[in-house]
């Protein structure tokens, strides 16, 4: 494979030490920041998108000597994440973007352009590692546990992962920014944005809004276990597994949404005991490790992206089903959201829960 | 690695005699053109000397010429200012769907401010015609704005056909000739204009610096209020350094532009004839002839311009896949939209545009490498394989 590197360069200070790092190493490095179209009339605009991010990363490039470039994957984002997002929480799930923009555009669509401008691999400043074993690819944990990101790439086909590089994914979190500060980068003290790039000011329900038609609006019941309507909702995009607030109803102990259902528009609501379950499905894994999971074969799950992982059991029922069974009863287990299973640091597959 | 300039429509280079021209006004001779004293009247000399330069080569008054920033000021002033001068008389704009966004934008937003804007689509070939515009004039009318040449796709309007028409009907007429002075002739009373912006660094001037042409009795209101300068059409100490650079680079196209639009031309020909018989499925975009002497833009079927123009940034070669202001944003150009390309084609899209130091050995590079990238890109395009089988 060719020295030649695509790194997709955020504005942040990860992104910004990956492609440095790449640089310093010897590789020819391409730098190219992915512009989406956000609209720019949202207040807070989040710093991995908007203007302030191209402007960054194109200082960063200047500073360190590689070509950049500002691409846009506006039209892709619609077409995949966007949809995605939007039909699941109609479905009554909580979606992921940041998994599905993993796996469709910085490892999807960006690794195409790769393709197209000559670059064998693309970079991401991802803390995540990819470590070759024999002739196989594993993706495993960054070494920084605190920032770890596998969990995010749960979806990325794993044929690709020969042709990724995560640069600052055996490095903690401190050592890369003591790099950015070291060599003077401009973003060196930039601070992480952890909103959803697409939504604006933070707040998905009015951009679902905006976006839906008003038959989604439908009012529809807020119920207990045994069907007593105890209230009312406005949409079941509202609620995700696990809320307390913004239910509307006055009860002797707190309630949780403990169910969405789309078939008869309705948000179940239950004690905080009925919030926690002992098993999951999930459907259609994608496996890093092929054959790793078979029958109540031992490993550790996560559930959420701040979810502790767990340990677990996972069987295979059927091409397309996995069935994982916690040692310890887990706290909102989201449909929508992915379950990724882990073997030591490395990644055996991730599963979309239903 | 040899770098390869062919993106003259975006930007050139300043010629280093303009430099030369200018570099006494930014020390020794850097007065404000509006003091009394000696500093300020070798200012003010300087800055009339370029005036009567600009006006030579427009066929104009030298009063006539008020100095802006550039192609985007001048623009805007005339759509503002004539609105603002011509409130009273009616509220209708009549201009093209292929202008420059330093048109499209300032009329979208008069349009939200209530003022009616027709915009006038072209041919296939990119070229306005005279009675669509005259089929589009109501009696509320104060402004027809049509582009001299289009800065994408190089289509040469009938800008004198229709300055005819509008002067019949005693309505005011812009032209935006920013692609073209400097590279064909732009007269002034040929084209029957009464507004004509135009900007120094498309012909080898500096950046900042442009002028609005305004005949004597338009109706306009200022754009820039303040001091009194440029007779009180536009506040704001005069950029002089750039004032001279504009002076000297409109001096100079006049002496060689014959000879290097027919040089261009000759290059421009060689690559419209030569890039379909290297790649198949290539469409050029804009008129056969009525085009600038300097722009090649061409559709290439199957595959993004985008990835085009960044495989030849790679090897040293700079072109374009529209307009300079656009690239980044992946709408599809509003141009080749408007000539009825297809989506796809209009992604497709590659801009080559020639100047005063493309040499034949340029030209040769490019056609030796570039089918050799779009083969390349087409070999990874699923478009490509399907149509094969």
């Amino acid at each position: 494979m060719n020295k030649k590197v695509l790194v997709g360069m955020s504005g942040g200070v990860d992104s910004s030490v990956a492609a440095l790092l790449l640089k310093d190493a010897g590789y020819d490095v391409v730098g190219v920041t992915m512009c989406f179209n956000i609209a720019s009339g949202a207040r807070n605009r989040p710093s991995c998108c908007g203007i302030e991010g191209i402007e960054d990363a194109k200082k960063v490039a200047h500073q360190i000597g590689i070509p950049h470039y500002v691409l846009n994957f506006g039209k892709n984002l619609e077409e995949t994440v966007i949809l995605d997002f939007i039909n699941e929480y109609i479905s009554g799930r909580t979606p992921n973007p940041c998994v599905r923009c993993n796996q469709y555009l910085k490892f999807g669509a960006l690794l195409k352009k790769a393709k197209a401008l000559g670059c064998g691999r693309v970079a991401t400043g991802h803390f995540a590692r990819v470590e070759k074993n024999g002739r196989a690819f594993l993706l495993k944990k960054g070494v920084d546990s605190k920032k770890d990101q596998s969990y995010f790439l749960c979806e990325v086909e794993a044929r690709h992962l020969a042709r990724i590089l995560f640069p600052v994914g055996d490095m903690t979190k401190e050592e890369v920014r003591d790099i950015a500060q070291k060599r003077g980068l401009y973003v060196a003290n930039k601070q992480a944005s952890q909103e959803i790039c697409f939504i604006p000011d933070n707040d998905y329900r009015a951009f679902l809004k905006s976006r839906l038609n008003k038959a989604y609006f439908k009012k529809g019941a807020i119920v207990d276990t045994k069907g007593n309507v105890l209230g009312h909702h406005q949409g079941i995009f509202n609620f995700t597994l696990g809320q307390r607030e913004g239910l509307g109803i006055s009860a002797p102990h707190p309630l949780y949404v403990i169910g969405l259902s789309q078939k008869y528009n309705r948000v179940v609501v239950g004690p905080k005991e009925d919030v926690f379950s002992d098993s999951l499905i999930a459907r259609e894994p994608n496996f890093f490790v092929r054959g790793s999971i078979k029958k109540s074969t031992l490993v550790y799950a996560k559930i959420r992206y701040n979810h502790k992982v767990a340990k677990a059991k996972a069987t295979l029922l059927s091409k397309g089903i996995l069935k994982v069974d916690f040692a310890q009863p887990q706290a909102a287990i989201t449909p929508g959201q992915f379950v990724v299973l882990y073997k030591g640091d490395t990644v055996l597959c991730g599963a979309k829960i239903i | 690695m040899d770098r390869i300039y062919l993106d003259y429509a975006a930007t050139t280079p300043t010629d280093p005699a303009v430099i030369e021209a200018m570099r006494p006004y930014f020390f020794d001779k850097f007065g404000n053109p509006s003091s009394i004293h000696f500093f300020g009247q070798e200012a003010k000399k300087a800055m009339e000397d370029a005036r009567s330069k600009v006006a030579a080569f427009l066929g104009a008054k030298e009063e006539e010429i008020v100095f802006t920033s550039g192609g985007t000021e001048s623009d805007n002033s005339v759509l503002f200012g004539t609105v603002w001068a011509g409130a009273s008389k009616g509220n209708h704009i009549i201009t093209t769907a292929i202008e420059h966004h330093a048109i499209l934008e300032p009329a979208k937003f008069l349009e939200k401010s209530g003022y009616k804007v027709t915009y006038i689509k072209p041919d296939q070939h990119g070229i306005v015609s005279p009675d669509d515009i005259a089929g589009a004039i109501t009696d509320k009318t104060v402004l027809i704005s049509v582009m001299h040449a289009n800065n994408e796709i190089g289509a040469i309007q009938p800008i004198k056909e229709i300055g005819r028409i509008a002067r019949d009907k005693g309505i005011s007429f812009h032209t935006d000739a920013v692609q073209t002075v400097g590279h064909i002739p732009v007269n002034v009373d040929e084209l029957n204009v009464d507004l004509l912006s135009l900007s120094a660094h498309k012909f080898y001037g500096p950046k900042g610096i442009g002028c609005l042409y305004v005949r004597k009795g338009t109706r306009i209101q200022p754009y820039l209020r303040g001091g009194g300068q440029e007779r009180h059409r536009r506040a704001s100490t005069e950029n002089i350094p750039g004032i001279v650079g504009l002076g000297k680079a409109i001096e100079l196209c006049a002496k060689n532009m014959a000879k290097e639009s027919k040089e261009q031309s000759h290059l421009r020909d060689k690559l419209i004839k030569e890039i379909p018989k290297k790649i198949d499925r290539v469409y050029l975009n804009g008129h056969p002839t009525l085009r600038l002497p300097n722009n090649v833009n061409f559709s290439v079927e199957y595959i993004e311009g985008e990835s085009m123009l960044l495989n030849l940034d790679m090897l040293g070669i700079a072109a374009s896949t529209g307009s300079a202001c656009t690239s980044g944003d992946l709408e599809p150009s509003h141009v080749l939209l408007s000539i009825g390309r297809p989506h796809e084609l209009c992604h497709g899209s590659l801009r080559i545009t020639l100047g005063r130091f493309t040499k034949g050995s340029e030209i040769n590079r490019f056609l030796e490498v570039f089918p050799k990238i779009v083969s390349k890109l087409r070999a990874m395009s699923p478009l490509y394989d399907e149509k094969k089988q």
